[in-house]
């Protein structure tokens, strides 16, 4: 049977299930938006079926191109905090001991139990200017008067790379535990320093999980829609908040689709770049 | 991501809006099903209005919890398109009863078998452009400028007072045309009212205006708690916000306060409609002929904290009950038409220009 292609009814039947379910849960849904996305709104109402490019044509306006230039910024400056700080947190998590390592990795799930309603809202008190850090910073005499630090561009920043921190560090964390003491060991016997060894051999070795583990973060904070309106200020709402504003409040379904669709396409397609980037760099490297 | 939640959200509306004539198996001795909003209001009206209405007429009433915006409307379009109806009379908000009205949703009510409509405010019988009722006002609210007491000693005396300098990076707003009426404000508190509001021009006249508002702006919020935990904690000591909840923080003994200001507080509010899929016309009329009643918008006043949709001399309110749910001051009515009409999208895109630069 290994090695073979299923023959039959019987040898399918495995795969009909998740099959079905994509279907029913991806295929169909997704079809539908991208023909709503080409239906006719009516003001005032709601929309008809139909065929026009109209809502397409609709997003050519200053205002989208810089939602989406903002939305697809802030994703990719939060990959990059995270992966930068991720990668050498869970490099020195896999040198630990196997029960601290166990011990960091519950702490960093128990993070992801906390909803994003919450952690906006902690975050926004945390940073305020009434109940917030700050007041500590004024007992400890570091500051001279409380400040208000939320909501703006490092409060979302912040809150964006906490929910997406944890994510980061269980990509990289197999990959990182798989490579061989070895190797860094022998740059260190070499002569080469530590700070040295880690960029060279530990980084240059993973570049590949330290691509994925971007691309992953990309595009999960891509979505970032409850963070940006409770942490940011409204030159900080992303695309996914004008989206929900035209779906739920103007009740401009097609509108609402033709901007999910397009944001979609231009994210696949940086995605498909940086990714062929990083392939690009392998292929030339030794 | 999210974007996937949202695919998924889209695909469960439809799939709500398909099935919703499927759900509602008609029967024969069938109760009046009427639609309020889930949670507070379908909760108080369940213990304080529905009761008391079935002793009196024998119409035994199912209510049914209905979410807000635009869904219940969609369901409701889609259900009457099979004939059915999920709820007989439904509690509209005045965005979603124009849009039913555009599709001939609303059965057109007669006036003659709700003779207590003359007890009504003039703004609260909502009419087809052919001049028949199609809604009659259920509740009603105001959004005022509330403050936060600790910082602010002396009460605010006009919407204009957002615009002064001191009230840099002080105040929270919601987010949307559509639901702050913060067009309307401004209108009314620097062109003279709103029906200013006639043009293109200007509206981007009063927009700018508007733009002006924005450096003393911390907050701009769509969700209701975020604001409130920030003015009760006064980390966004002033704002816009609804009379009744600030109201209902005051009594619990947080240091807000809600003004009138003497432009007027802007007065929302959501009506009765019976859809034409309804099969208990003659019931719809005699409930809404009830709810009319002066001393059963009184008792909401009382128990719900929404201001009456009666002349205030019938109601038998104290002032002090009266003060608590409403003013004499003349309201500021929104411009509905705005955010339905066709200029809506144009509206709603120079909007979200204006607060997001």
């Amino acid at each position: 049977m290994i090695g073979e292609k299923p023959r039959g009814l019987r040898a399918h039947l495995p795969v009909i299930y998740p099959a079905l379910m994509l279907g029913i849960f991806f295929v169909v849904p997704f079809g539908t938006m991208v023909a709503v996305s080409f239906f006719h709104r009516q003001p005032g109402a709601f929309y008809l079926p139909g065929f026009e490019l109209g809502n397409y044509r609709a997003l050519y306006t200053a205002l989208f191109g810089r939602v989406l230039v903002f939305s697809l910024f802030l994703a990719g400056l939060s990959a990059a905090v995270c992966v930068s700080l991720g990668f050498p947190f869970t490099y020195f998590i896999t040198r630990m001991q196997r029960r601290a390592q166990v011990v960091w990795l519950v702490i960093l799930l128990s993070v992801l139990s906390l909803s994003e309603v919450i952690i906006g809202f902690a975050r926004s008190l945390l940073l305020s200017r009434t109940a917030g850090l700050s007041n500590l910073l004024v007992w400890l005499g570091l500051m001279d008067q409380p400040a208000s630090w939320s909501p703006g561009f490092m409060a979302l920043l912040l809150g964006i790379c906490y929910l997406a921190f944890p994510y980061t560090v269980l990509v990289l964390y197999p990959p990182l535990s798989r490579l061989d003491p070895a190797r860094p060991e022998a740059a260190l016997t070499l002569g080469a320093s530590p700070l040295r060894t880690f960029f060279t051999v530990v980084v240059g070795s993973l570049r590949n999980a330290i691509v994925a583990a971007f691309v992953m973060v990309f595009v999960f904070t891509l979505g970032a829609y409850l963070l940006p309106q409770l942490l940011g200020r409204p030159q900080h709402w992303t695309l996914s908040v004008l989206i929900t504003d035209q779906a739920i409040y103007q009740s401009n379904m097609p509108l609402s689709a033709a901007m999910a669709i397009f944001f979609m396409a231009v994210s696949l397609l940086l995605v498909a770049l940086t990714m062929y980037a990083g392939q690009e760099k392998r292929a030339a490297g030794p | 991501m999210k974007i996937r939640v949202f695919i998924f959200g889209v695909a469960i509306v439809t799939g709500l809006a398909l099935l919703g004539p499927g759900v509602t198996a008609v029967t024969a001795a069938e109760p009046l099903r009427v639609g309020a909003y889930g949670g507070y209001f379908k909760d108080s009206f369940d213990k304080h209005i529905f009761p008391d209405f079935t002793k009196e007429t024998g119409i035994a009433i199912e209510s049914v919890a209905e979410p807000t915006g635009e869904a219940w409307l969609v369901q409701l379009e889609q259900a009457a398109k099979a004939g059915q109806a999920p709820a007989d009379v439904s509690m509209m908000a005045q965005g979603p009863m124009l849009r039913g009205q555009r599709g001939q949703l609303w059965i057109p009510l007669d006036l003659a078998k709700i003779p207590n409509h003359k007890n009504l405010l003039a703004q609260f019988v909502h009419k087809y452009p052919d001049g028949k009722a199609d809604g009659i006002g259920a509740v009603a609210w105001y959004i005022t400028l509330v403050s936060n007491t600790n910082v602010f000693k002396e009460p605010p005396q006009s919407w204009g007072d957002m615009w002064q300098p001191d009230k840099k990076d002080k105040l929270g707003l919601l987010a949307l045309a559509s639901n702050s009426f913060l067009l309307e404000i401004t209108a009314k508190t620097f062109f003279g009212g709103t029906d200013f509001l006639d043009t293109q021009k200007s509206i981007l006249t009063v927009l700018q205006k508007l733009a002006e508002v924005k450096p003393n702006v911390k907050l701009w919020y769509r969700d209701e708690g975020q604001f409130q935990q920030a003015l009760q904690s006064g980390e966004i000591p002033m704002g816009q916000y609804y009379h009744d909840v600030a109201g209902l923080a005051a009594a619990d003994g947080h240091p807000v306060r809600s003004t009138f200001p003497k432009e007027g507080g802007v007065l929302d509010s959501g009506c009765w409609a019976v859809s034409k899929a309804s099969k208990k016309v003659d019931e719809a009329h005699i409930f809404i002929n009830y709810m009319c009643r002066p001393d059963i918008q009184a008792k909401l006043s009382r128990k719900v904290g929404t201001a009456p949709t009666v002349k205030r001399e019938l109601t038998g309110l104290t002032p002090e009950e009266f003060a608590g749910v409403s003013s004499d001051i003349p309201p500021i009515i929104p411009r509905y038409d705005l955010y339905t009409g066709d200029l809506a999208d144009w509206i709603n895109q120079k909007w979200t220009e204006m607060i997001t630069k």
